[in-house]
């Protein structure tokens, strides 16, 4: 070993900082495509967050449009597969059938964000119990469906393929390991990029985020200056739909070729959480997201492969679940405001009465 | 004289009748509008399996399969008396939440890590005698739920944090802490799986029929404790206030914050017991995947219960009879439907109370109350200015 990271290593205390980076930077070449892919679905969910709340409304029902969505994108494959007959060899695995079934998950996370809007915006109705339910529903609808169909042991339509950079960008030194992160992926997790700087750029950007984020923070003083405040709200809590339905997707048609059930298993609120702690913005947002993916990421690292000496010993002592806990325990500090203050959108939360209906 | 006294008596009967009308009709009308939902999925989930003979009369045979195996003689009725008192438990944990316009989703974490105290107390404890073993078992799954619940108080009462995004979190890492504890400390060394040890002599004791153990009596008189608090102490007058109006409250002199914090625990003690008695009562050991519904369950208990006590109880024995008659269910129509449709119908229940202004309309209903009661200070921004300004 260098004869300077040596000394640096040991320093007493100090130097377990730096083993600790050491680690990481050798380690993050090999684990970093699948942070991001793992990272994916739990942005999605709080892309679609953002959208909802950065209008004013509430969305917890997040997590059960995902699960809705993944089993919906798993069987319409299933359906529509037969009539296609063999896979075509298009890039990123596309079939036929694959891209129906992707387009029923999407339309149907449309639908449920459609019911979560009708519930909130025109009836009124909690939007934490209206999201609440939403969660129950779409765990007991799927579970239900999926005992029965899986009696009848159906193919699905197979999966999404990941996307293979070619060896001479991904064998460029130092920052080849990022090539590697964000194209040996498959296309929902690279279109997520796409998604979030687009988003970004609109939302703070374009008129239609200024309205955005105008009827989210003082809807009264949105609608005087003309801006139909339950219009746009409908319009961007559907829309929002979409992002969870990619979520949904992710998970049953790009990461696996299955449905399980309950198999979203907490990254909706996860979503929620990474929504915070990027402080309602989507670059926030994906950050938080591939900051905890790392953390469950590092958990199976140090589990697998662990570093050697003191920082070994110190590291495999820990649980491996305190890796799995950790995301949850930051959003908890950073929402108590003991690291840097998260605020949400002053109107989140709050229903709307028209000024002309008084 | 005694016709005056009669007519009085018959005029308060009505008014008695027309106020528990008033109460109970959305629940009602909503409970039989799911259970037509029910039907029509049934009827539906037919087309989706081929090769049985369409059968119109499916729902039917479902719905006595789900009534005999709920209600159908004695082993039956312990049976949904076993499932629906740790429902009870928790359906006042979060209804005691929406009175104060808390809304604890974390009833699922405080009912773990109650499970978790008393499984660990219980095992300690295994040999010693029931009537130390017990009540020190329960008293530890108390505390912990607690805890656990006044973790989520203390933060929205000091810095506004919203309960709902606390508590989601703290299910969470009381997920990730059952399986760090089965796992690891409590583990049986030897077993294939990671698995606790039997909590012996801790266990409740089995009052009525098989397994009717005296979990099902603790329910009782927790939900009696709770409405005597609520409607009968100052403190409960002080909680139920803070929830209608916590400016009203501040301007006579209560303190939110405090009652916030005291609500949260309290809440958080009543899921952890929820947890103790289904860990002492039911399974008395603890596996990794203990427990999962219950502190979901306990949501639609205490919307449908309308966060009130009796309707609690109600609303717990209808959710306990449809899971202890799932099972029958689905075995008598050989596995055509499975013993999920009870999420689907208890779902369809609750969307129709929350839709209730639509169903008002709809059925021309006057002098009926709300389907979804003292929730209406419950969604306010994360930063819930409701309580810290």
């Amino acid at each position: 070993m260098d004869p300077v990271i040596q000394f640096f290593y040991g320093i007493p205390v100090l130097g377990l900082v730096f083993q600790f980076v050491g680690y990481i930077v050798d380690q993050l070449p090999t684990i970093a495509p699948i942070i991001l892919g793992n990272a994916t679905p739990i942005a999605l969910a709080a892309l679609c967050g953002v959208m909802c709340e950065r209008s004013g409304v509430v969305n917890i029902g997040i997590e059960g449009i995902m699960i809705a969505t993944a089993f919906v994108g798993w069987y319409v494959g299933v359906l529509v597969s037969p009539m296609f007959g063999a896979r075509p060899d298009w890039i990123f695995g596309f079939s036929p059938a694959l891209l129906i079934a992707l387009a029923a998950a999407i339309l149907t996370g449309m639908l449920i964000s459609l019911l979560h809007a009708w519930l909130s915006i025109t009836v009124k109705a909690d939007q934490i119990i209206s999201g609440t339910i939403i969660n129950i529903a779409a765990f007991g609808l799927t579970g239900y469906l999926n005992t029965l169909i899986s009696q009848t042991s159906p193919n699905g339509a197979g999966n999404f393929s990941r996307f293979r950079p070619p060896a001479e960008i991904t064998q460029i030194p130092v920052v080849g390991w990022l090539f590697q992160m964000f194209l040996r992926q498959g296309p929902i997790a690279i279109s997520l990029i796409v998604i979030v700087i687009a988003f970004q750029v609109l939302l703070f950007r374009s008129r239609w985020g200024l309205r955005t984020r105008a009827v989210g923070e003082h809807p009264r003083a949105a609608e005087t200056v003309g801006i139909d405040v339950i219009w746009l709200r409908y319009r961007n809590v559907v829309f929002a739909g979409a992002f969870a339905a990619l979520a949904g997707a992710y998970l049953s048609m790009e990461a696996t070729n299955s449905f399980q059930q309950g198999m979203t298993t907490g990254r909706g609120f996860i979503g929620l959480a990474a929504m915070i702690v990027g402080r309602w913005t989507p670059v926030g947002a994906f950050g938080a997201a591939l900051l905890f993916a790392s953390s469950a990421a590092l958990g199976y690292s140090i589990g697998g492969n662990p570093p050697p000496g003191q920082l070994g010993d110190l590291l495999s002592g820990v649980p491996g679940q305190v890796f799995d806990a950790l995301p949850y325990l930051v959003t908890i500090v950073v929402l108590a405001g003991f690291i840097g203050r998260s605020v949400a959108p002053a109107a989140d939360g709050q229903p709307y009465e028209r000024e002309s209906a008084h | 004289m005694t016709e005056k006294r009669a007519s009085q008596v018959g005029g308060r009967l009505r008014g008695m009748l027309r106020d528990l009308w008033a109460a109970a009709a959305l629940p009602l009308i909503s409970i039989v509008l799911a259970l037509i939902v029910g039907a029509v999925v049934i009827l539906a989930s037919e087309l989706i399996v081929p090769g049985r003979p369409f059968d119109v009369t499916l729902p039917l045979a479902a719905y006595s399969a789900l009534f005999t195996g709920s209600l159908g003689g004695l082993d039956p009725i312990v049976n949904t008396m076993r499932s629906a008192a740790p429902l009870v438990l928790g359906g006042l944990a979060v209804g005691l939440g929406f009175k104060a316009g808390l809304f604890n989703i974390g009833a699922q974490g405080q009912f773990l890590l109650g499970a978790l105290g008393a499984v660990t107390v219980g095992i300690a404890l295994n040999e010693a005698s029931p009537f130390i073993a017990i009540p020190l078992s329960l008293l530890a799954g108390g505390l912990f739920g607690a805890a656990w619940g006044f973790v989520p108080g203390l933060l929205k009462a000091v810095s506004g944090a919203h309960e709902v995004v606390t508590t989601i979190m703290l299910n969470y890492v009381a997920g990730s802490t059952i399986a760090w504890a089965v796992s690891g400390p409590l583990d049986q060394p030897g077993s294939p799986s990671p698995i606790t040890a039997q909590v012996g002599n801790a266990a409740l004791p089995v009052l009525i029929g098989r397994n009717g153990h005296a979990g099902i009596l603790l329910a009782l008189v927790a939900a009696v404790v709770v409405g005597w608090l609520l409607y009968r102490t100052t403190r409960g007058f002080e909680i139920r206030t803070v929830g209608a109006n916590p400016d009203a409250a501040r301007y006579a002199g209560m303190q939110p914050r405090l009652i916030v914090v005291l609500t949260m625990s309290m809440a958080g003690l009543l899921a952890g017991l929820s947890g103790s008695i289904v860990v002492l009562g039911v399974t008395h050991h603890m596996t990794a995947s203990f427990g999962t519904t219950v502190g979901f369950d306990s949501i639609a208990v205490a919307l449908l219960g309308r966060s009130n006590p009796v309707g609690i109880i109600f609303a717990a024995l209808l959710f306990g009879a449809m899971r202890a008659g799932a099972p029958l269910m689905q075995i008598q129509t050989l596995n055509l439907i499975p013993a999920e449709l009870v999420d689907v119908v208890q779902a369809t229940i609750l969307l129709f109370l929350v839709a209730h202004a639509v169903i008002r309309r709809l059925l021309h209903l006057r002098g009926v109350a709300a389907g979804v009661e003292a929730t209406d200070t419950i969604t306010k921004s994360y930063s819930g200015e409701a309580v810290t300004h």
